[in-house]
């Protein structure tokens, strides 16, 4: 079993992504939050098992569904809040919103909405740590979506014939935007894809945030020891819509899952499950859970109260930020 | 034509009006890309073509811009009528090689042997706080490249023509429309009619300043002309409707009266495609101008998503007005 530290980590870091993303539901409907957002809500092991293994020094780089990643990756909440509301104090000083978070101070350099963009942006940050003999990781997230962009095998290609240290995570909910993965791909085969380029690639749960935090694990180590990068495709499901809380409510009407469907991986809800591993192993109990709830509750609607009052940025500052000066 | 004949008809169901009619008429014409199946990408310009044609003629696809569009080039040389999509123009700059590097030379580089009939679709969505990836307009980029014909229709009526004109031309065409005008209504004629490529069109005639406006700044330049017809100033609006060639012929018949020209277009100013007009303009119709002419576009600047900056960044009929105020005023 891991240590009880880390279990709590990855608890919290699970919990405080899902409330932050449920927090955003409400003002969307309200249309306080006007930016379109990719909620994670379901696919929080990933992240939380992924973020645990990195440093500060090492890098991340993401796509639209990104909130996760970002706070993963120690971004700030505060900031990714403030970001959504288009204020100055958010990540991207308002100039991004949901779809372009950064956090350089912890190495989350950037997430960006082009399906595929990133990858090669990762491979970019790979290369500088091989040039540099610096012992560091890039990870790369991208959609089961994104595996239809040739620039991800080129990037596996280069990646792997240079022996970078990055780790491809290929976050598969089973569909890209109204089309399941059947639609777009002629095998359900994400993780094989890497193997041709010699890249050690897995197939795992996606919801079990234990699994995935083993493997990022040994994956790290993999890449720190210089032997190249590793594809990890994680098996997963969003519990909401593609964008907005419910695309139906949205009008758009692009969610065309089952219902029931919907509801058998709801049973499979990555933090109720870790709850449960976490009672039956006597790491928290009930009265801790409601506690480290209530306390990143609380932290999240404070900053939702501060980041409402904060200042928009000035127009007269519209183009400032083009060039750096 | 008779209104008997025509009905009313927004900017995007004449799309779709286009397309059920040159699928029915053309049985070589087809159409993929991502999101033909969903209205979150493509509204309702797709409505009941799988249903009449099947998932064989119309296609939606993988996310993988560069293959779909290769693919639609490979096609037309191949005896089809193609016709690739992009929900947003944004996206297809994955696509880039098989348009500029293939499509379009290809007549070219090999002595007019073979031509490329397709239609290369992009729609402008932006707005909303979507950001920078997701806002651009880059008819400019397409507009440099000498074997491509580019195409902005700015009405039902037009977007309808121009589609049939794209589809029947025997050349690669970039068709871009924007989501903006989608709900657009004018009597469209029910027939199919082509619009010509390369023809701009007199949307209001005037006498005291030419605004010459590209897709979605054409049609505030109506409002914008409307609204100054109030304050007893004529404004004579061009919608020059295609960007690549452009009618310059037009708009100097226009300002031999005017004497006057505002150009305006919803992208970035340097190296735009009013810049291309300016300077034709110039250098053929020095001697109408009375004042130098003036162009409202946007900042060069990605789109932001604050919303106050958002609402700073885009133009619409108000500054046309005050553009054109200033610069009578001034002379
Ligand atoms: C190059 C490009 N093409 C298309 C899109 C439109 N788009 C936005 S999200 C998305 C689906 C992505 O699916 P996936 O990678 O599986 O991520 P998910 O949304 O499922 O998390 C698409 C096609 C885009 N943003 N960029
Ligand atoms: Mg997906």
């Amino acid at each position: 079993m891991q240590s009880k530290i880390i279990l709590k980590k990855l608890y919290r870091k699970m919990l405080q992504i899902r409330l932050c993303e449920e927090s955003f539901i409400i003002p969307i409907l309200n249309k306080e939050i006007r930016c379109p957002i990719h909620l994670y809500v379901g696919e929080e092991a990933i992240s939380a098992g992924i973020g645990a293994v990195l440093n500060n020094k090492d890098v991340m780089f993401s796509n639209h569904r990104s909130h996760g990643h970002y706070l993963s990756k120690g971004g700030e909440l505060k900031e990714l809040i403030a970001e959504i509301y288009g204020k100055e104090t958010g990540c991207s000083r308002g100039r991004g919103g949901s779809m372009h978070l950064i956090y350089p101070k912890t190495g989350f350099l950037g997430s960006a909405p082009i399906v595929s963009g990133t990858i090669s942006l990762a491979v970019g940050s790979a290369l500088s740590f091989k040039i540099r003999n610096k012992k560091n990781v890039a990870v790369s997230f991208f959609g089961d979506g994104a595996t239809g962009e040739g620039v991800l095998f080129e990037s596996m290609n280069f990646a792997s014939l240079k022996k970078l240290p990055l780790i491809f995570v290929c976050e598969n909910n089973l569909y890209a935007t109204h089309l399941q993965i059947l639609e777009t791909h002629a095998k359900d085969n994400i993780w094989e894809m890497a193997k041709p380029f010699g890249i050690p690639s897995f197939r795992i749960d996606g919801n079990n945030v234990l699994e995935v935090f083993e493997k990022a694990q040994k994956a790290v180590k993999y890449c720190k020891s210089g032997k190249g990068p590793v594809f990890i495709e994680c098996i997963t499901y969003r519990l909401m819509g593609h964008v907005g809380p419910d695309d139906n409510i949205q009008g758009n009407h692009t969610d065309i899952r089952p219902k029931k469907e919907i509801e058998a991986w709801k049973k499979r809800d990555p933090i109720l499950k870790f709850e449960k591993y976490l009672l039956k192993n006597n790491v928290l109990n009930k009265k801790e859970i409601e506690d480290v709830k209530n306390k990143i509750q609380k932290k999240i609607e404070e900053y939702h109260n501060i980041s409402i009052k904060e200042e928009y940025p000035l127009t007269k500052n519209l183009e400032k930020y083009v060039f750096k000066k | 034509m008779s209104s008997k004949n025509s009905r009313k008809l927004s900017y995007s169901l004449a799309i779709n009006e286009a397309l059920h009619q040159m699928m029915e008429f053309d049985s070589s014409v087809f159409l993929i890309g991502q999101g033909v199946k969903s209205p979150w990408y493509v509204g309702n310009t797709c409505n009941g073509l799988i249903e009449k044609y099947s998932e064989k003629r119309v296609i939606d696809t993988p996310i993988s811009e560069n293959a779909i569009t290769g693919a639609a080039v490979g096609a037309a040389l191949s005896g089809m009528r193609s016709i690739a999509v992009h929900p947003r123009i944004d996206f297809m700059m994955y696509a880039l090689d098989p348009i500029i590097n293939q499509a379009a030379n290809w007549s070219y580089m090999f002595g007019g042997k073979v031509s490329v009939p397709v239609v290369i679709w992009g729609i402008i969505n932006r707005g909303g706080e979507q950001g920078a990836q997701h806002s651009q307009a880059l008819q400019a980029l397409f507009s440099h490249i000498p074997g491509l014909k580019v195409v902005m229709p700015s009405t039902p009526y037009d977007a309808k023509g121009l589609m049939i004109s794209a589809i029947k031309d025997d050349n690669p065409v970039v068709y871009i429309d924007d989501r903006w005008l989608y709900k657009i209504e004018e009597m469209v004629p029910e027939k199919i009619y082509s619009v010509p490529i390369g023809k701009g069109v007199i949307r209001k005639r005037g006498n005291d300043v030419t605004i010459a406006g590209i897709s979605y700044m054409a049609s505030e330049a109506v409002k914008a002309a409307n609204e100054l017809e109030k304050h007893n100033i004529s404004s004579e609006v061009i919608d020059m409707r295609t960007v690549k060639p452009l009618d310059i012929d037009l708009v100097l018949q226009s300002i031999k009266k005017t004497g006057r020209l505002i150009v305006t277009e919803a992208a970035w100013l340097t190296g735009s495609v009013s810049a291309s007009i300016v300077a034709e303009v110039q250098n053929r119709g020095f001697k109408y101008l009375k004042a130098p002419i003036e162009r409202i576009c946007l900042p060069d600047c990605p789109a932001p998503t604050s919303g106050p900056l958002e609402k700073e960044y885009y133009i619409n009929s108000n500054d046309i007005i005050l553009k054109v105020k200033k610069l009578l005023y001034k002379n």
